[in-house]
């Protein structure tokens, strides 16, 4: 295996990122785990693990409102969290940083506040072709609600988005519209800042869907100028169940509440409640206290590698990838963008990419295969499924080598 | 290969893949439905002459991995000739045997013996069950599509 890789005179030392990660050293059906379904969920580094586990083996306690060490202590930490989230996206203030379960969460929040608020019957609200079901679904339900109508911005054959077209979807009745920054299941990079801007123009406030791009670019929230971000903790090497809803301060100050509960209010009486100030209005109950630290471990760790030096590695394995693979007769892939992240995804000929899945499986190769909760991707390329290894700043030209012969065994038997 | 994973994609099984039985469409079939698996996009069109309770034509058309065509294919070239009692009867079997709920007689499973290996893959009983429960809402005359899911 290769030790070191030489970034802009820097050294990248893999084998040293690797030994970060417990879960990489182990055999699956007696091989060595390849673990290339990053875009699924990503690994944890060990700072992230011993985070969650010092909190439950020395500060766990309710947050906000005690009065005791270790209820200050959590809140604290907490609250740390939240600047660690804020100072990452570079927005402007804590209180446009709320925690939400993942991205998913963080989407139906705003289907549920300023979309309800905001949308009524004949308006509309526009996706791409190649969002994710989980920035489709919410609007549609709103949609149904209010009789308004979702309209979708179309790709090419490449995967990119027909931005031309983009101004012709655009009308007066235009209430929000829902971006994928990164396609989770073409790699497709978007011109996220291009689309704002546009919208902008047009006085159209945008979501960012960024589970797909956290991990891997900067996300610079007063750069992209975008009015609402969300992202998973968990796609960027910190854990399941938290994530994050970035959202400028004057749009969530206008929203209504989302869920009602403790946290989120002033005063209770049974005649009115008064709303929490931001960012306590939208998080009721209470939350992934163990999560949130944990995702600050992650965001730390992910600092200290640096996302320019994680990019750069990337794109090599994504390089080194596309060019082996398509040697391979019969693969073709699907997503070509000129700009993307490390994600790979191909059809062979007739072969299911389930059986593909499973031949790799049993050589340590972890894949994922399906619609990626896509269907709409699916459904333009006229395909059932796709096989797409996702690639990490952790993964190995060895295991790019290892994948490709791999494969063309599978291909051997199956074809 | 993994003698497990041999187990599953056994000769049998990429042959029926490859060149699968009955694929074909019927054109004025007495019983029909569709079948379709949201997981991972498999779809299966089940056709059927059944005439006196027996099942006296079969055949199917559709897309899906190794195991749900060659279960398919399988499952077509079993059945026909076949009453809808024995039909309902073998299926009950299939079913048990693919879930690894009953030690069922492999002998008494004849060619569908070969399907046995899915139990050790929790994620792909689905896949070779398909066929089946399109079969049977076929027979039951169901109009809604079967799913999976």
């Amino acid at each position: 295996m290769e030790t070191s890789i030489k970034l802009n005179n820097e050294v990248f030392d893999i084998e040293k990122i690797r030994s970060d990660f417990p879960i990489l050293h182990q055999l699956v059906h007696k091989k060595p785990l390849c673990y290339l379904d990053n875009a699924a969920s990503t690994q944890k580094p060990k700072v992230v693990i011993d985070s969650i586990s010092d909190f439950y083996s020395t500060t766990n306690s309710n947050i906000h409102r005690g009065v005791h060490f270790l209820s200050e202590k959590a809140t604290q930490n907490y609250e740390n969290t939240r600047t660690t989230v804020k100072d990452f996206l570079n927005a402007k203030s804590e209180k446009e940083i709320i925690f939400t379960s993942g991205t998913t969460s963080s989407i139906n929040l705003i289907a549920n506040t300023y979309g309800r608020k905001n949308v009524n019957k004949g308006d509309e609200i526009i996706v791409t072709n190649m969002e994710h079901h989980s920035n489709i679904v919410p609007w549609q339900i709103l949609c149904e609600e209010k009789n308004a109508n979702l309209r979708v911005l179309p790709i090419n054959n490449n995967g990119e988005l027909i931005l031309e077209k983009f101004n012709e979807l655009i009308t007066e009745r235009t209430k929000l519209i829902s971006v994928v920054h990164v396609s989770n299941s073409l790699g497709t990079i978007n011109p996220i800042k291009k689309i704002i801007e546009i919208a902008h123009k047009n006085n159209i406030p945008v979501l960012v869907d960024a589970a797909q791009s956290i991990q891997h670019l900067e996300v610079d929230v007063q750069k992209l100028d975008c009015d609402f971000l969300a992202f998973s903790g968990h796609k960027i090497y910190g854990p399941t169940g938290v994530g994050v809803l970035y959202g400028k301060e004057n749009l969530l100050e206008e929203m209504p509440p989302f869920m009602g509960g403790g946290d989120m209010i002033s005063k209770v009486t049974f005649e009115e409640t008064t709303f929490n100030d931001l960012p306590f209005k939208f998080e009721a109950g209470t939350g992934n206290i163990a999560g949130v630290i944990g995702l600050a471990a992650a965001i730390d760790y992910v600092k200290s590698i640096g996302l320019e030096n994680i990019n750069k590695h990337e794109a090599k394995l994504l390089n080194s990838a596309t060019e082996k693979l398509s040697e391979i007769k019969g693969l073709k892939i699907i997503g070509t963008a000129k700009e993307k992240t490390s994600v790979l995804s191909f059809v062979v000929g007739n072969i299911h990419p389930h059986d593909i899945g499973t031949f790799l499986d049993f050589e340590g190769i972890a894949i994922r295969t399906g619609h990626h909760c896509t269907q709409p991707v699916m459904d333009y390329y006229k395909i059932p499924a796709t096989s797409r290894a996702s690639f990490a700043f952790y993964n190995t030209f060895d295991e790019v080598d290892h994948l490709t012969s791999a494969l063309k065994k599978t291909i051997e038997v199956l074809s | 290969m993994d003698s497990e994973l041999r187990e599953l994609y056994q000769q049998v099984i990429l042959d029926h893949n490859k060149s699968p039985r009955n694929y074909r469409v019927i054109e004025h079939p007495s019983h029909f439905c569709d079948g379709h698996n949201p997981l991972c996009g498999d779809t299966i069109n089940i056709y059927l002459t059944i005439a006196e309770g027996i099942v006296k034509d079969i055949s199917f058309q559709g897309s899906g991995c190794a195991i749900s065509k060659a279960s398919a294919s399988l499952m077509s070239s079993i059945v026909k000739g076949k009453t809808i009692e024995e039909v309902k009867s073998i299926f009950e079997k299939f079913k048990d045997m693919v879930t690894g709920k009953l030690d069922v007689d492999l002998d008494s499973m004849g060619k569908l013996a070969v399907l046995a290996g899915v139990k050790e893959f929790p994620s792909r009983v689905k896949c070779a069950s398909l066929a089946w429960h399109t079969l049977i809402n076929a027979i039951d005359k169901k109009q809604e599509a079967v799913t999976t899911e």
